[in-house]
């Protein structure tokens, strides 16, 4: 693929011969991409950059918190967008961040885009670094560019990119600015063309690890086919009552039963 | 030295936290609302009630009830006694 250019960018043949907004087809689809991002970080923004006006919403299975769905063709590859509620985390116990955590671990998408405001970048990287934490493929969408300029905010794109290990894409999704890097950074991981290396915390001691290993082969000879098996021990040695409650019931199984995973896991948690 | 806790923190007053007494959930919440050991705040407005308290925790406001705030140890910064 060629690179793009500055003037591609704001040619409009560019973006309309590679983009097609699908609306609300979202029928089968080869890449499901989950939107995470703190609340007003202009997250809906970028999914409508992405998908045209018309969403599908609805409600997650089960929960009174709206579901939005989109779609979008990309060099001829279609792509689900699930716009998921805006949290500050992934580990506290909202609905809201529980609906975020149960999609990006088990509905395993193809890429997590992680919208976070360019004039709060501290406050929003908390999450960031969560999700960096449970899944590799991830893009950060730097968006609200325009603003931090005005505040006189500076950002080193490139060595926050190189530190967090995950294409960063910095945008004016109101003005559609960014739109087609975001697009092809989504492509590149997805794809797999980018090969993503996440920051991850390893400050785990000698007895924590032993204490994650055991629970982690017990995790999996219950649940062969589980990702993620080691988040969910520590997330059980941390005391996190609805993981525990999920593996008493058994319930922890049919988060990954469906392949077409995302949508139908979420109903089967509620 | 007798510890102080962030609700005696009066308006206008700035102080670093040192140790936050609380666990899990709670603990988990104050922190992603950007509340560590070492992070700064500054009491900014009280309600007409006296409880929430708003705090200026790295550039946004944050309200927090008596009781959360009892949780938090702080050293005060600068002066006042």
């Amino acid at each position: 693929m060629t690179a793009v250019t500055a003037t591609c960018e704001t040619c409009p043949a560019y973006n309309a011969a590679a983009l097609k907004k699908l609306g609300v087809q979202v029928e089968a689809a080869d890449y499901i991409i989950a939107l995470a991002g703190n609340p007003n970080t202009g997250k809906s923004t970028v999914f409508n950059a992405l998908t045209g006006l018309r969403q599908h919403v609805g409600n997650w299975a089960g929960k009174t918190v709206s579901r939005a769905e989109g779609a979008f063709r990309f060099n001829d590859k279609k792509y689900k967008v699930i716009d998921l509620p805006g949290t500050y985390s992934l580990l506290s116990t909202s609905v809201d961040e529980e609906i975020a955590r149960d999609f990006i671990l088990f509905g395993q998408p193809s890429v997590t885009v992680v919208v976070v405001d360019a004039t709060r970048l501290e406050r929003n990287l908390n999450l960031a670094l969560q999700i960096l934490q449970i899944t590799d493929r991830v893009v950060v969408a730097l968006n609200l560019m325009d603003e931090a300029e005005r505040h006189g905010i500076q950002i080193d794109v490139r060595h926050l990119s190189r530190k967090l290990g995950v294409p960063v894409v910095p945008m004016v999704a109101r003005k559609m600015q960014g739109v087609p890097e975001l697009l092809q950074a989504i492509e590149q991981v997805a794809t797999g063309a980018y090969v993503t290396r996440p920051y991850r915390i390893r400050q785990y001691d000698e007895r924590l690890e032993q204490a994650v290993q055991t629970l982690v082969e017990a995790i999996h000879a219950e649940y062969p086919d589980l990702p993620n098996a080691r988040w969910v021990a520590l997330r059980l040695l941390d005391g996190d009552a609805s993981i525990e409650q999920a593996i008493r019931e058994g319930r922890l199984g049919d988060l990954t039963r469906n392949n077409e995973p995302g949508v139908i896991a979420l109903e089967a948690v509620s | 030295m007798n510890t102080q806790t962030l609700d005696q923190l009066q308006i206008g007053q700035k102080a670093v936290v040192k140790r936050l007494s609380v666990d899990g959930i709670n603990r988990r919440r104050l922190m992603d609302l950007g509340i560590l050991p070492g992070t700064q705040l500054q009491a900014e407005m009280r309600s007409p009630l006296g409880d929430p308290v708003a705090y200026r925790v790295r550039g946004a406001l944050i309200a927090l009830r008596r009781e959360q705030a009892q949780q938090i140890e702080i050293d005060l910064i600068e002066g006042e006694e």
